[in-house]
This record gives structure tokens, sequence and C-alpha cells, in this order.
């Protein structure tokens, strides 16, 4: 299990843009992808915040080939964009040259479509059209991206809540390393629904402001949508195809707070042990890491237990770190891809994208995020995380090849 | 907590629980489960309260829950588990997937031992969903006589099934969970033919060592005769015997296949409600095929301890 696996492709479209290069854009610009809820009409409309990928389904479809289509939910369509993507950026002209795996995650699958198929459903159970609710679970995605991009020979869908395509990465990287598969696309796709947008209002945590990360102030978090993909390969195939990959999967883990079904344990159990198995993983002291991107979602909670685990990992030398939720929102399953690709994006162009919308510091820790986009940098290590309800908290570490 | 669970949580958990209980462990290094419609019982009722309120006067408790790795949570919560927590969510091979990083993680040594596990619930309404998409019976049977009427449609099921998994056999194990592989929408009979062989021959066993097949058989004739063609062609006189008559269809029934292939194993008796065909001069390995719709394929190979 000590084969090396590097990242060979991205691929992502979100809120600030429809794929890698227009999103480096808008992290360079500070330019955040959140706005007003325009994609399904809400009570919640004009007064909550989200972070929408600036495409109708219509354009999504077009933008595939797929025109007029009802076949296909939100959700599968930012998928196989990214996965497509992905694929094309790691130079895969013959997806079945070797045997490739494609791991998707996402947290609510068809959502969106049974909605509307409910509501005449509720009424009268003879009605709501069928085509609204053949696609609601989430493996529907996954077989969509696979049979758009012709990967066939392995496929699985991970549903951990916010931490799931963290875990797909994690997972791709041992059917890599086990021998299993050869190649692996890993990520998550997710879109915004009126389902989650209730759910979370429920729970009192989406920031009317939009979220403010690490801040004293902070009023929770602000939902978004995407995709995102990494291709993993492993050392042979690139030694053998003269690959220049694009960074190292050094490091991974994934761990349970055990504590609350939807809340941190106060002092980030759950978190802590992620980042140590993650840096046990990949053989590294603490201090070897460059950045951090934190999950960083903007809850009271969330912000509070990640902050201390963090003291708790990296005493008092903790590495620059920042959330970028402030410009992609919370892409809840699709998250943890999202924010490889953009780690990736550090690594690559030595460069830090501020936590936007922050202000003061937490009284209860000592450490601020960075603010100001900082460039010309030496990142040899990131570190990303990833925390979903159920206690599940994951960390994957990115490095730099050069 | 408990009395607040969904249908989903309480079956799993009781099935956790009960796993654990007869391994005589009260914990596991990790958890990994698989599911394929999650939560459906929470998901209706606050998506149900949220279009019948207009988004107004919602509680989080059903949303909570609603979320596809409760039951592993849930579990974790209960036994202090802080390992490794994973759920699968794809489909007829949702619990596949589950075997598969088990038996990676154990071969990693990166556990000692895995609660693997799978459960799928049955609602009111998606039983009424799936039954205008075609998916049942339209017509009362017999299920022991299943097989022998065939028409469209399976009888619905839903469940729960765990299993400790250890790297090392003990006195009380019940078999040895050998391998899995899964296959996605394969073309034609031949390609299930192919990857059939191609995974005995990995496994070291010719099609005679098998003694005993375990089909996914589900009595709708639009699928059934997948079987009926593999069988034929690939296996040919290898005992067989059905289960989608006693636990009814849903996408991780292959939970309920795996438990039956460990009892038999460990029992060295074939259970008469599974309408064996064939008696097998020994029970050392058997196998699990199953389909999902024509779509998702897969084995499961189990051998004697």
């Amino acid at each position: 299990m000590s084969k090396r696996v590097f990242i060979t492709g991205t691929g992502i479209i979100s809120a600030i843009g429809n794929n890698v290069s227009e999103v480096f854009t808008s992290l360079q610009s500070a330019t955040s992808g959140i706005g007003e809820i325009t994609l399904f009409p809400t009570v919640h409309a004009g007064i909550i915040p989200v972070a929408e990928v600036k495409m109708t389904t219509e354009q999504l479809l077009d933008c595939i080939g797929f025109h007029g289509s009802h076949e296909f939910t939100r959700t599968s369509l930012l998928g196989m964009i990214a996965a497509r993507e992905a694929i094309e950026a790691a130079g895969i002209t013959d997806i079945g040259s070797c045997k490739t795996g494609l791991l998707s995650a996402n947290s609510v699958g068809g959502m969106n479509r049974s909605e509307s198929f409910y509501k005449e459903f509720l009424e009268d159970r003879a009605t709501g059209r069928l085509r609204d609710i053949v696609n609601h679970d989430c493996g529907d995605s996954t077989e969509r991206i696979a049979r758009y991009t012709g990967i066939k020979d392995f496929i699985s869908t991970i549903s951990t809540a916010c931490s799931s395509s963290a875990n797909t990465i994690m997972f791709g990287a041992d059917l890599i390393r086990s021998g299993k598969l050869d190649r692996v696309i890993a990520g998550g796709t997710d879109s915004i629904t009126k389902f989650t947008l209730n759910g979370f209002n429920t729970l009192m945590i989406l920031d009317k402001n939009g979220c403010r990360p690490f801040d004293e102030n902070r009023a929770g978090l602000t939902l978004g949508e995407g995709a995102a993909y990494v291709v993993l390969e492993p050392e042979e195939v690139i030694v053998k195809e003269g690959i220049t990959p694009l960074a190292e999967l050094t490091g991974y883990g994934n761990a349970n707070d055990a504590y609350h079904q939807t809340a941190s344990s106060p002092e980030g159990t759950g978190a802590y042990m992620a980042m140590k198995k993650a840096l046990e993983k990949g053989k590294l002291p603490a201090s070897e890491i460059d950045y951090i991107n934190v999950h960083g979602t903007g809850t009271e909670n969330n912000d509070l237990s990640e902050g201390l685990a963090l003291e708790r990992i990296f005493v008092d030398q903790i590495p620059p770190f920042s959330s970028t939720k402030t410009y992609t929102g919370h892409a809840l399953g699709a998250a943890g891809a999202v924010e490889a690709v953009i780690s990736i994006l550090s690594l690559q162009h030595g460069m830090i994208f501020p936590n936007l919308n922050w202000n003061a510091p937490m009284k209860e820790l000592k450490i601020r995020p960075v603010t100001e986009i900082r460039k010309g940098l030496r990142i040899a290590h990131a570190l990303s995380n990833s925390f979903g309800f159920g206690g599940n908290n994951s960390t994957v570490i990115i490095s730099s090849c050069g | 907590m408990v009395r607040r669970m969904g249908r989903i949580i309480k079956m799993g958990v009781a099935a956790a629980k009960t796993c654990l209980a007869d391994a005589g462990e009260s914990t596991a290094d990790m958890i990994i489960t698989a599911t394929g419609l999650g939560c459906i019982e929470d998901t209706e009722k606050f998506l149900g309260k949220m279009i019948r309120d207009n988004e107004e006067f919602l509680t989080p408790t059903a949303f909570i829950q609603s979320t596809h790795n409760t039951v592993s949570a849930q579990i974790a919560l209960l036994i202090k588990c802080h390992g490794y927590n994973f759920t699968y969510v794809h489909r007829g091979f949702s619990f596949e997937t589950a075997i598969l990083d088990s038996l990676i993680q154990l071969q990693g040594g990166a556990a000692n031992h895995i609660l693997l596990g799978c459960a799928d619930e049955l609602t009111n309404n998606s039983f009424q969903i799936q039954h205008r998409l075609g998916f049942w019976r339209k017509q009362p049977v017999d299920n022991l006589l299943l097989f022998e009427h065939p028409a469209k449609g399976a009888i619905a099921g839903e469940g729960a099934a765990f299993f400790l998994l250890r790297n090392k056999k003990t006195l009380t194990s019940y078999a040895l969970l050998k391998d899995v592989a899964t296959l996605f929408n394969p073309a034609s009979s031949s390609d299930i033919q192919t990857w059939i062989y191609a995974f005995l021959r990995e496994n070291e066993l010719e099609v005679q060592d098998l003694d005993l097949v375990i089909s996914g058989k589900t009595g709708d004739s639009r699928f059934d005769h997948i079987y009926d063609e593999v069988f034929e062609s690939t296996m040919p006189g290898i005992p067989t015997c059905l289960f989608k008559h006693l636990c009814g269809e849903y996408m991780t029934a292959t939970g309920f296949a795996a438990w039956l292939a460990a009892r038999i194993l460990k029992q060295q008796e074939i259970p008469e409600a599974t309408l064996p065909h064939g008696i097998p001069e020994e029970l050392k390995h058997i196998l699990i095929y199953n389909h999902y719709q024509g779509i998702n394929h897969s084995l499961i190979l189990l051998s004697q301890v």
C-alpha cells in the first residue's frame, strides 16, 4: 500500500467559474460567487444568499450537447462538465486504455427534481411525473457521468454528507494502492436544492450576510453548488507515459467525532484525529504543512472546533490558512473536491487565496486566517479539511511535485 | 434518541448491535456501510412538510436524520467508534463497494476488525412510486411459488445486515469473505461470462470448485432471463439457491445473501426455504451472483473457514 499516487488532471465548475481557469481568475481577483437565489422560487429569496453556478440548467445541457433533454438533473450535468474537464486536462484520449474507475460523491442526489415530483404526488399519489423521480438516488449522477465519459471498469458513489468528495479521493487512492485500479476519477457534485436550503435554515446556520469563516461575528454558512474531480494515477503510469503530474496525493485520513449527529465536539476530536492520520499517512511532521484550506464553513460550531483542533495539532506554529467557501459557498458533497482543486492551484502558483468577509478575530482562538492574497510563495504541502454531519471528518494532503 | 430514529436507522442499529453481540465485541476499528436509497422516511417527512407548509414551521430532526450516512454515524456514536466511517450509496453496487473497501482496509493492515453492513427501507410512498415505475408484482403471489409464476415485477423488500470482519479467523468465525467484483452495464451475456471467469481465475478457482451459487433472481420476467442465460452458459450443473422471495428486492439485498452464505458455510446446511436446486457434495465455496435491473452486476465469494 505504499505506491505513490499523483494527481494528473483537475476539473471544476462552481459559483466562481465554469472551469479551472475561470475559477483561478476569480480567486486571484477576490471575486466571490455569493449572491441571491435565482434557481427556484422560495420564501428565502432575497433574504438568504447562496453561491449558484452562473448557468441555468438549460445552459448546462447545451454545454454538453444535450439541448432540451429532460433526462439529466442539474447535479448530473455539473458532474459531467467537471469530470470531462479533469479527463481532458490529464491528457487522456482513451479512457479504456487502462483499468479506470469513477468515484463520485453527492449529498442529496436528484432532490431538486424530487421536489417537483412530490409537490403533485402528495396531492394525489397517482400523479407526479415519474421522470422527475427516477433520478432521486445518489447513484444516478455517477452512472450518467460514467456513461458520458465512457468509464466502465469500476464505478461507485459515496455519501458522507459534507466530507463525501474528500472521501472519494481517499478511497480512489486506496483502490490504486491496492492494485485494484490503474486510474481513478474522484470527486463529487451537488446542486442547491430547496430541501437543503430549508434543512440548514431550520438549524439556524445560514448567514444572511454571506458566510464569514473564522470571524468573531460569523453567523453560519452559505450554501453553494458545483462539481469537481481529480484524476489519480500511480507512479508507474506517470513514469511509463512520461506524464508531468500536477501534484501528489501524499496523505489522507478519515475519523469519526462520535459526539453528535450534526454538531462537532467542542474540542474538535474528530478533526484533530483526521489531520493526525493524514500527516502520519504522508509521513509528514505538522511543521511541513505550508497552507491549510480549512473546512471553515462559518458556523459558530465548526470554526471553533476546527480552530481548536488546528491549535492542538500545530501548537503555536499554525500555517497560513483560509476558507475558500467565501468564494464558492459550501458545495456540500462536492466541497472536498472543489477545495482539493483550489489547493492544487495554490500549490501550482504559489498563492494563498484570502478568506473574504473577515473582520474580527475569534476570542477563543489565537489564530486568524489569511485575508489578503499572498503570491510568490513556495507551497510544498497543502492540507485540506472536510467535515460532515455524522461526525465524519476527512483530511487530504496534496504536495507539489517540483 | 432511539424513539425518534427513522425505521432504517432502527433496523441498521439493531442489526449492528446483534452482530457485535454475536461476535462478542463491543466495538470495531472501522464502520463501513451501504445504502441504496438512504433514509427515505425522514427525507419524505421533511420534504412533505416543506411543501405543505410552504417552507415554514419546519424542525430540523427529520433533515438531520435524512443524511445518507446517518446509520453509520449513529452506530459510531453508540459504540464510540472514532475510526474510519464510510457510506456507499450506489444502487446495486452499494454493499459491494463497502465489502471491497473493507477488504482493502483489512488487507492493507489499517484495521483489525471492521463492522460492515447495509440497510435500506421501504415506505408507503417509495413502494407506491416504485409500483408506478413497474418494479413490483401487480397481483399477490405466494412467495415460495414466486419463481413458478414468472411475471413482470419483483416483491418489494427492505432490510439490514451487518457483519464483523476480522483479519484472522477465530473459533466462532462463520466464513471467509474472499472477494467481490462489480460489472457496470455489460453489453452482452458473454461479457458477463468473461467477467465471471476472470473473477474465478483471480481467486484460483474453477467453475467446478463452486459448491453453491446464490442467485439474485427476483421473479421479474424482464430481468430473470439474464440469470438463466448466465447459469446455463457459465456455471452449468452447479447447485443454486434463491433468496429474494424471502427478503424481497432492494438495492442492498446482497447483504441478506451474504448473511445467508455465511450461515450456510458455518452450519453446512442449505435451508429448504431457499428453494435449493441440485445437491452439493460439500459446502466449501459459495458464489453470490446478483444484478440490479440488468445494470449493476456483482459477485461475492465466500469460503469455508
